[in-house]
């Protein structure tokens, strides 16, 4: 499953980092994290999409705790 | 068009403004009354530190707490906090001033190039005036989301509104405005049984449309879609900038280190002195130590790129495309569709000892029956009315031409092999094209009445597409056809072409761009999209023309131009070049400020001060020269 989520990415070097941090679990087949677009683009198995999203979403609070990925 | 700033810029613009207004006054107070002892100027200066620097703070200890040691705003908090810790207050509070304006500056730019291409990209209808027949047979009509609308639903348009859905007139007259799609400012009139394009604008007219396709599988999705996730395929350069700044943090950061610690153990490990100098000097890394002014405008400069692109009718599924294109040497170009309008017309006529009309006359009805591209050339260079009950019998002959009665006589319409099979004297023609060769038989008497010239017409614009690509820097322009060799080098000749290739069957096609590829060419393949899929996937990049209404073309090319004007190809060719020129400017620039601050910073010529500025400052020239991208894109012809 591939899917696109809204995150208030607030500087460019933040969003290659947070891209990096998901990138880093192995269950991830796909990751694009734009800054331009203000998105998060996840794809991995449909069995663990709902963990990937998460694991996502604290990275995202992780690397910027000021931002916030919209499930 | 005005931006408006979000709530967080404002708050932000109003902290800077204060802390700046504070940071002067204390300045300049510090300087006048040098004698006040430094614990008074500490308490001073940290009452700007605080209201600009609280959330840099804050965040950097929340990181640290996460393990993100290396995040800017941590860097930025030691390096201010060093600076403090070294006595240079007005400094330590510059650091997060400049720091958060250069923020700033950041979220507004990127902001405000969002909201712009979003504008572009206008194009999503936001609701449908579906016609309902209630029970009674009276119609009603009822405003529902374009999703909602099933295929074959009947639609009202009325002036002022987006076409929500693919469709077909079947009542009412009205103009139409495609330039969302097209750059095509003209506007189109548009009558019953034409076709309307879901994002396109009414401009004049009500009128009813029969939908085509529901709104998932409209053109407008299709492009929606498509520019949405345009920027997740990126450019090598921008890969680059991502390694480059995995790396350059950590190395400025581990340099920043050395520089603090080596020096002093060698120049006087107990001189104070000696350690203030080299911390000094070792803030002034971290304060360059955010790759931030390239990891912004890179991708900056390829979105504003794109999004100029797509004003003009240029979509492009991403920045790596775009680069692709700027780099290609080659355009390879399908005939049909692409260099010739891809509908037949008569060229000439050229009879024999009867008129231009009469032949003519005689080849339209022969041909009357027929739905043959180019029975439909000669029945439409008819003008006249066309008696068919003048037409007897029509027997077709399979690839070679049509035997029609016509009053009373048997007509012959066809190739030469046909000529040759009922004995006609018939001869070449010297011009090239398709040639339809027209013999009589009379009374046992076979008799050449001449023959008519047709061709496929070359669009208008053509030739001045490849004059133009040749003017860019492209080398070499190709064509494939699978036509005649005779009609491709009259085209090639006609377009001056580099290179052409006749007689192709499709898969010939792919090979042939496969060969100029190994030969080191970089590949642009054009096509319509419909049949040379595999050619566009082939090629380097693929380009789609007149992909207005056609699902196929968006799915299958790289770069999809609304229209059929081959003169957005070499458009598309200088927006690229141009977008990688500013990207290289931007990389090259910011690195070699950042290098040249590190150097002048580890000699202790460059102070913190000139760190701040430099740093900020290529931030904000390296955005404003991506703004480049947009603004010259659109505003040239």
């Amino acid at each position: 499953m591939k899917k696109s989520y809204e995150a208030e990415l607030d500087c460019a070097n933040c969003a290659r980092k947070v891209q990096e941090a998901i990138l880093k679990d192995p269950r991830v087949k796909f990751c694009s994290v734009n800054y331009m677009s203000q998105k998060i683009t996840l794809e991995a198995d449909d069995a663990d999409f709902d963990d990937v999203v998460k694991m996502a979403a604290d990275c995202v609070r992780k690397v910027d705790p000021d931002c916030e990925m919209i499930i | 068009m005005k931006y408006k700033m979000t709530r967080k810029q404002k708050k932000m613009l109003r902290r800077i403004i204060i802390a700046a207004c504070l940071l002067v006054a204390f300045t300049i107070i510090k300087v006048v009354f040098s004698q006040i002892p430094w614990p008074v100027f500490l308490a001073l200066f940290l009452i700007p530190y605080v209201i600009i620097g609280y959330d840099v703070i804050r965040t950097a200890v929340i990181n640290i707490i996460h393990g993100q040691l290396l995040d800017e705003k941590f860097l930025m908090a030691i390096a201010s906090i060093g600076a403090i810790a070294t006595g240079e207050f007005p400094e330590a509070v510059a650091v997060i001033l400049f720091f958060q304006v250069g923020e700033l500056f950041e979220s507004i730019a990127v902001g405000r190039t969002r909201k712009s291409v979003a504008a572009l990209m206008d194009i999503r209808p936001d609701y449908a005036n579906l016609i309902i027949t209630d029970a009674d047979g009276l119609e009603k009509e009822e405003t529902v989301s374009p999703e909602e609308v099933n295929v074959g639903s009947i639609i009202v348009i009325k002036p002022g509104e987006k076409i929500p859905l693919d469709g077909i007139i079947t009542e009412g007259t009205t103009t139409v405005n495609t330039s969302a799609l097209t750059g095509e400012s003209l506007p189109q009139d548009m009558a019953p049984g034409d076709k309307v394009i879901s994002g396109t604008l009414n401009l004049t007219g009500v009128c009813r449309v029969r939908t085509s396709g529901i709104y998932s599988e409209s053109t407008v999705a299709r492009i929606l879609e498509l520019v949405e996730n345009s920027s997740e395929n990126k450019a090598q350069a921008e890969n680059f900038i991502t390694r480059f700044a995995h790396w350059y943090t950590p190395v400025v950061v581990i340099a920043a280190l050395l520089l603090a610690v080596v020096p002093p153990l060698f120049l006087g490990i107990a001189n104070g002195e000696v350690w203030s100098t080299w911390v000094g000097r070792a803030l002034v890394f971290l304060v360059v130590s955010c790759p931030c002014a390239l990891v912004v405008s890179v991708p900056l400069s390829f979105f504003s790129g794109i999004g100029g692109a797509s004003r003009e009718g240029i979509l492009i599924k991403g920045a790596n495309y775009l680069e692709a294109l700027s780099k290609a040497d080659t355009v390879v170009f399908d005939k049909t569709g692409t260099l010739t309008k891809g509908a037949f017309a008569v060229d000439d006529i050229h009879p024999n000892e009867i008129s231009r009309a009469e032949l003519l006359d005689i080849a339209a009805l022969a041909e009357s029956y027929s739905s043959h591209p180019i029975a439909v050339s000669v029945i439409q260079a008819h003008h006249d009315h066309l008696d068919k009950n003048r037409v007897g019998d029509v027997r077709e002959i399979a690839g070679k031409g049509v035997c029609a009665m016509i009053d009373g006589d048997s007509y012959y319409v066809g190739n030469g092999s046909l000529m040759d099979e009922i004995g006609a004297a018939w001869h070449e023609c010297h011009l090239t094209g398709t040639i339809i060769h027209v013999a009589r038989i009379s009374s046992g008497s076979c008799e050449y009445l001449g023959h008519i010239i047709v061709n496929d017409e070359i669009k208008a614009e053509s030739e001045e597409a490849i004059e133009e690509l040749h003017k860019v820097g492209i080398d070499k322009t190709v064509m494939l056809t699978g036509d005649k060799e005779d009609i491709a080098g009259n085209v090639a000749k006609k377009l001056k072409l580099t290179e052409y290739y006749a007689k192709l069957l499709p898969e010939d096609k792919v090979e042939r761009v496969k060969e100029l590829m190994a030969k080191g060419a970089r590949t642009v393949f054009v096509g319509d999209g419909i049949n040379d899929a595999p050619v566009l996937a082939t090629a380097d990049v693929g380009i789609a023309m007149g992909a207005m209404g056609s699902d196929a073309a968006i799915e299958s090319a790289d770069i999809v131009l609304m229209d059929d004007d081959p003169l957005k190809i070499a458009k598309a060719v200088r927006i690229a070049r141009k977008t990688m020129t500013i990207v290289k400017e931007n990389i090259v620039f910011s690195l070699a400020v950042k290098a040249v601050i590190l150097i002048l910073g580890a000699l202790g010529i460059a102070n913190m001060w000139l760190a701040v500025f430099g740093d900020v400052g290529v931030l904000v020239l390296a955005i404003l020269n991506s703004l480049r991208c947009f603004r010259i894109i659109s505003g040239k012809k």
